[in-house]
């Protein structure tokens, strides 16, 4: 299992570095992928000086400023969807958590244009709207989590309505600011915030989400053990020597943080966090040390690819992102459910 | 005194679960709590490993406060066996019981040789060494407990936590898991409903009812006829075993107080 963990790792790492490369060439103006892979490698310090510039100004433009800060963001915000998909699936000990199904990314869109509208946070500059994403992320969390908890446990019934009335309440507060005060989503239309874009991507917006990422990535990864035995269930992790409370909180702030940065920069976009762990763990089994690098590196690939998708499905208009993920994702979600509840019977 | 439990208080909600509950477990003792259904066996124990945090009154482990303890610490000096646990996701035999070296682990700490040891040793003991790589949730209910079981041997802890952990399986695996545990020579706390269980393996029983510690004493000294049926309100007959000159209880049916 341990070999077979590696092997998947360097598997998908070439997998993504080949993904970051194609997905870069394709497009309205398609550059090849070896023109593509030429550029980037330019880029890199002392190997960058080996490679002549064969290419045209106008090439190596689209793939700097247009294509790649895109792709590199889809897979930041891929990556950190399954890595916070993983960090609420085992907070609230079920598969089928997720920000987009519990609510926290339409309660991190509603704050983040509420934020806008009321131009709270605005002395922070640009990272205004991510600091108001994360408090909506955080406050629907903690209240999904709260409303979901019937005597000490998580009730699943009561997890999956909660978030589904949550994410209504969320969704209609960001539809009322876009009635009312159409100028205030600023640069972003309503339908960004609801069904998840990466158009528009730029440099400026990769830093933060790739940040946050690196940081609780760190620390879902210090605490694997502490996840494993989370799900074996409070009782069991206290006497395994797991401070529940103290992990727990953490996890809030950790898939809080990851939701709202990711957010603030792409909308919500839907079911990544549900269905990458799943098809990770059904590669690697459950053990968190294995679950969490290859989730991430499954769902940055795998927004990537369908951020590809919808640039091309019906070109030269674009599809938003979470459409497509919803596409795929609504039916993974079904099938889950269908087999949680052949599960208890 | 290993374990000495001071005036112990914990209430669910309004009513008292607990009223001042105070006993000790001596190093090496295997001591039972016995007591009907309600009677806040299981509450104690969870107070003592911390799942609960009583309301007043003191539990200390080797004379430390045990509710001031890092988690992990406490996780070191004790090891739980409860019931076997539900998992939401599929991990392996071998898994599980590695998460019994977890109390020993450090925020940095990676899993050495000595730990993959001690996990290989739990599984032999057990008989589980061929079936490491097999699901925890295809297990019948037995072998899940000897899981658990492996998962508080490869802990190293010298004294044990039972929470009722053989209440739903058959007399053999009832029997194997109790042998098991009496041969590691451990101090030992046990929630039991088998009287005959407790008369078999305990040293010392606690009888809990209403909340309260109504008895304790040896076995012999607790278990008889008038004592039974002022716990458990049903008739029945002591004998001593000749074989192993442990008690032995049997029950006569049609004649309970309570009409059953």
């Amino acid at each position: 299992m341990k070999k077979k963990a590696v092997f998947v790792n360097i598997l998908l790492i070439c997998f993504a570095i080949l993904s970051i490369i194609l997905a870069v060439g394709i497009g309205p103006v398609s550059v090849s992928p070896v023109v593509t892979a030429k550029v980037l490698f330019s880029k890199l310090p002392i190997l960058g000086n080996l490679i002549a510039q064969t290419w045209d100004a106008v090439s190596e433009n689209i793939i700097m400023n247009l294509r790649l800060p895109r792709v590199l963001l889809g897979f930041v915000v891929g990556a950190s969807l399954s890595v916070c998909g993983v960090a609420m699936q085992a907070m609230t000990r079920n598969n089928l958590a997720d920000p987009f199904v519990l609510g926290v990314s339409s309660g991190a869109a509603s704050f983040a244009t509420l934020g806008m509208l009321f131009g709270a946070f605005s002395f922070l500059g640009i990272y205004s709207l991510s600091v108001s994403a994360f408090l909506g992320a955080a406050v629907t969390t903690v209240l999904v989590y709260v409303l979901s908890r019937v005597r000490g446990r998580i009730n699943v019934t009561q997890l999956l309505l909660s978030g589904v009335a949550v994410s209504m309440i969320m969704d209609g507060i960001t539809s009322i600011i876009k009635l009312s005060a159409p100028n205030a989503l600023g640069l972003h239309s309503a339908e960004f915030w609801m069904s998840g874009s990466l158009a528009g991507a730029k440099w400026a917006y990769l830093g933060l989400p790739a940040l946050v990422l690196v940081l609780c990535m760190a620390f879902l990864m210090l605490n694997h053990r502490g996840l494993n035995i989370l799900l074996l269930g409070d009782e069991s992790a206290v006497s395994l020597g797991v401070n529940v409370a103290g992990l727990q909180k953490g996890l809030v702030l950790v898939a809080s943080l990851m939701a709202g940065a990711t957010v603030a920069v792409s909308g919500t976009i839907g079911f990544v966090g549900l269905m990458v762990p799943h098809f990770t763990r059904l590669l690697v089994g459950s053990d968190h040390r294995r679950v969490l690098p290859v989730s991430a590196l499954l769902g940055g690939v795998l927004v990537v690819w369908v951020d590809v998708a919808a640039r091309l499905l019906i070109a030269p208009e674009e599809l938003p992102v979470g459409v497509l993920t919803a596409l795929i994702g609504g039916p993974v979600f079904i099938v889950l459910l269908r087999k949680s509840n052949r599960e208890k019977r | 005194m290993r374990l000495e439990v001071k005036n112990l208080c914990y209430s669910y909600d309004e009513s008292n679960a607990i009223k001042d509950v105070s006993f000790s477990v001596a190093r090496g003792e295997f001591v039972g709590i016995i007591g009907p259904n309600g009677g806040g066996k299981s509450t104690v124990l969870k107070n003592v490993y911390r799942a609960l945090n009583p309301d007043r009154g003191e539990i200390l482990l080797d004379n430390e406060n045990v509710h001031k303890m890092p988690y992990k610490k406490s996780a070191r000096k004790m090891a739980v066996v409860g019931q076997e646990n539900d998992l939401p996701f599929d991990f392996t035999v071998e898994e599980i019981v590695a998460m019994g070296r977890s109390p020993q682990k450090r925020l940095f700490d990676i899993d050495t040789a000595q730990d993959r040891h001690m996990v290989h040793h739990a599984l032999e003991h057990l008989g589980l060494e061929n079936s490491h790589k097999r699901s925890y949730q295809s297990l019948s209910g037995g072998e899940k407990q000897r899981v658990i079981l492996a998962r508080a041997v490869c802990s190293e802890c010298d004294f044990f936590v039972l929470d009722e952990p053989t209440n739903h399986l058959d007399i053999s695996y009832q029997l194997e898991i109790f042998d098991f545990i009496k041969r590691l020579n451990i101090t030992v706390l046990a929630a039991i409903h088998d009287l005959n269980m407790a008369a078999l393996y305990c040293d010392r029983l606690y009888v809990m009812k209403g909340g309260e510690i109504v008895l304790s004493g040896t076995p012999e000294e607790v278990l008889t006829p008038e004592n039974i049926f002022d716990i458990y309100g049903v008739y029945s007959k002591v004998t001593k075993n000749p074989e192993n000159g442990k008690l032995s209880i049997s029950y006569f049916s049609g004649h309970s107080k309570k009409g059953t």
